[in-house]
């Protein structure tokens, strides 16, 4: 990227000439200019790369000691628990990391949402984004299946039978995913095979996202483009680092609250109890970060429509870039979209709620009407706001609506503002 | 634009490109098929059952390639209950006689047709079986009345080899 950097040891200038490695990792991280307003929702690119990388090391270890046969994986993962020294804390670092990661993946999400980071020129990064989404839901499904106990038995059996829902290969699929007539051993190696690649393509997804990212430049709260080497800008260093750093450890201090207090309390308990192919656990549930899709699949009393309906929650988001007809960003300027926003994070919300509950009488009355929604606001809502709202006028810079607010201030109290607001 | 000629150039790029196809093709399949069911998976395909411990309105599990199999000794009432069904009312219209080779026995795969799950025997609104993850409801002959499940539950191959043994699959 930007080629004025001077490595200072000899060592490091004879090695930048030959691979430019330090220059790219400069261009990228160091000066790079980043808008200066923005807020802590932006700090969850960076705790999610934290995530991978946990994911990445403690399921790196697990490996070590996880063995991947249906006679015996259930019993390595309780020698992980019992035996291996600090098994547990490796495995319920991994365990809390999954969901950790899913809950920073949802704000991530919502806050693009919010501010409107999909939009034009950013459609290819949310695109990315929306494709890391998939591969990690594939790969903490195919995680939860590995310690072979009730859940994930039969949390294999009712996903993988989903692909049985496509008309005339069905069965032949399902069964060449089985490597046989149901859910056993050979299902369980590949998916550990799997699961262990996953996380390495998900961080090449990650380097197209930041690369995609760093073309335009961050979007910000406002919603505005930045003037290039403006005052709007301030050097990714110091000031990014700090804030992320400091974010992330309040973020560790709750992960480490999950991991030493409470390790179960996101699990579910019959997945300490060992698959039993002969016994369907009363009330099967998925994880917790997949309830809305699931509430979304059992709304449809028919098997293909279901299958369809859910994979078509996730697949609609990459379409948002052009569902979204208004040509402002951020929803501070959008004062219709900011609540059919919180409408649709409530929807999702409630969704995620009945997805957890037995699926008759009144729950699954509201869970229809939750999922007609979810999908009116993509296809009707969000192309009809375009065209009706009135939105409120936009700054002409982001600098604006930071000094108004300070200078607001300055009349109220008849006095200057303490503190070094000075931006140059 | 007139005529085109095919020129040997042409013949050159379609049979390169076709032979590479077809490679790439042949290199891809066993890459695929080996997740297919191996020789040692399909070996074990037939089970032996002993009839005789199962009295009237009694039903067995037992574990054939992986899956439940339940075999049912069925009462007078549910075979009625099972015949007398206008053939118009069900989804997945099958009769009960081509369901059974003797109506008191009915052998079927435990596995609820929507997602895999194991249904629960004599429960639900026709009084058969009723699948717990989304609510399907099976009547006496394991037939789809109500919930999520396209079909049927699947009934394997079986014989009788004699009044008291069943061979499945
Ligand atoms: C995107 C990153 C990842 C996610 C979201 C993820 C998620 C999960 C989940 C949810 C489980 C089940 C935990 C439990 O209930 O016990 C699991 C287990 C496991 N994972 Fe991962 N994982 C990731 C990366 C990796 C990597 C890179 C490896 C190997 C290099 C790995 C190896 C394992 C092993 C061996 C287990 C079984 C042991 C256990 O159950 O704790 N994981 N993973
Ligand atoms: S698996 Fe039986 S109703 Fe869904």
């Amino acid at each position: 990227m930007s080629s004025d950097y001077k490595p200072s040891s000899a060592v490091g200038k004879w090695f930048n000439d030959r691979l430019p490695l330090l220059d790219l990792i400069y261009g990228h991280m160091l000066p790079y200019p980043t808008p200066k307003n923005l807020n802590y929702w932006w700090t969850f690119g960076g705790i999610l790369t934290f995530c991978l990388l946990t994911q990445i090391v403690t399921g790196l270890v697990l490996a070590m000691h996880y063995v991947a046969d249906a006679d015996l994986a259930f019993q390595s993962v309780e020698h992980i628990m019992r035996d291996v020294n600090y098994g547990w804390l490796l495995r319920y670092i991994h365990a809390n990391g999954a969901s950790l990661f899913f809950m920073a993946v949802y704000i991530h999400m919502a806050r693009s949402l919010f501010y409107g980071s999909y939009k034009e020129p950013r459609e290819l990064i949310w695109i990315i984004g929306v494709f890391i989404f998939l591969l990690m839901i594939a790969t903490a499904f195919m995680g939860y299946v590995l310690p072979w106990g009730q859940m994930s038995f039969w949390g294999a059996t009712v996903i993988t039978n989903l692909f049985s829902a496509i008309p005339f290969f069905g069965d032949a699929i399902t069964t060449w995913l089985w490597g046989g007539y149901s859910v056993d051993s050979p299902l369980l190696t590949r998916f550990f095979t799997l699961h262990y690649l996953m996380p390495f393509l998900i961080f090449a997804l990650v380097v197209l996202h930041v690369w995609a990212l760093h073309v335009p430049g961050n979007n910000n709260p406002e919603g505005i483009d930045v003037v290039k080497g403006s005052q709007d800008t301030v050097p990714f260093h110091p000031h990014y680092v700090i804030k992320d750093a400091f974010a992330l450890m309040v973020f560790m201090i709750i992960f480490a609250g999950f991991v030493f207090f409470v390790p179960n309390i996101l699990g579910h308990s019959d997945n300490y109890i060992p698959a039993n192919p002969l016994q369907t656990p009363e009330h099967i549930v998925p994880e917790w970060y997949f309830l809305p899709f699931y509430a979304i699949l059992r709304s449809v009393p028919d098997k293909l429509g279901g299958v369809i309906l859910m994979v078509s929650a996730i697949a609609i988001l990459a379409f948002l870039p052009w569902l979204d007809t208004s040509k402002v960003r951020s929803a501070k300027y959008r004062p219709l979209y900011k609540q059919f926003y919180w409408l649709f994070i409530a929807d999702v919300i409630l969704l995620g709620y009945l997805g957890s509950q037995v699926s008759s009488g009144i729950y699954l009355i509201v869970g229809r009407i939750a999922t007609a929604y979810y999908f009116m606001h993509f296809i009707i809502v969000m192309p009809l706001l375009g065209f009706f709202e009135k939105t409120k006028p936009l700054p002409k810079s982001i600098s604006e609506p930071v000094l108004t607010k300070e200078e607001q201030k300055q009349k109220e109290n008849g006095s200057a503002v303490t503190g070094d607001f000075v931006y140059k | 634009m007139g005529e085109k000629k095919v020129t040997r150039r042409n013949f050159l790029y379609i049979t390169t490109g076709a032979f590479s196809a077809a490679g790439a093709g042949a290199v891809a399949w066993p890459f695929i098929t080996q997740m297919n069911p191996d020789a040692s998976v399909k070996a074990l395909a037939s089970t032996e059952v002993d009839l005789r411990p199962i009295v009237p309105g009694q039903s067995i599990t037992i574990l054939w390639r992986g899956k439940p199999v339940f075999i049912r000794r069925r009462t007078k009432e549910e075979i009625t209950e099972a015949q007398k069904v206008a053939i118009t009312d069900l989804p997945d219209p099958e009769d009960d006689t081509e369901r059974v080779q003797n109506p008191e026995w009915l052998v079927m795969v435990g596995v609820c047709t929507h997602l895999g799950c194991i249904p629960l025997g004599q429960k639900g609104d026709y009084n058969g079986w009723y699948c717990p993850c989304h609510g399907s409801h099976y009547d006496t002959s394991g037939r789809i009345r109500k919930g999520p499940a396209p079909t049927n539950l699947e009934i394997p191959e079986y014989v009788f080899l004699n009044d008291n043994t069943i061979k499945i699959g």
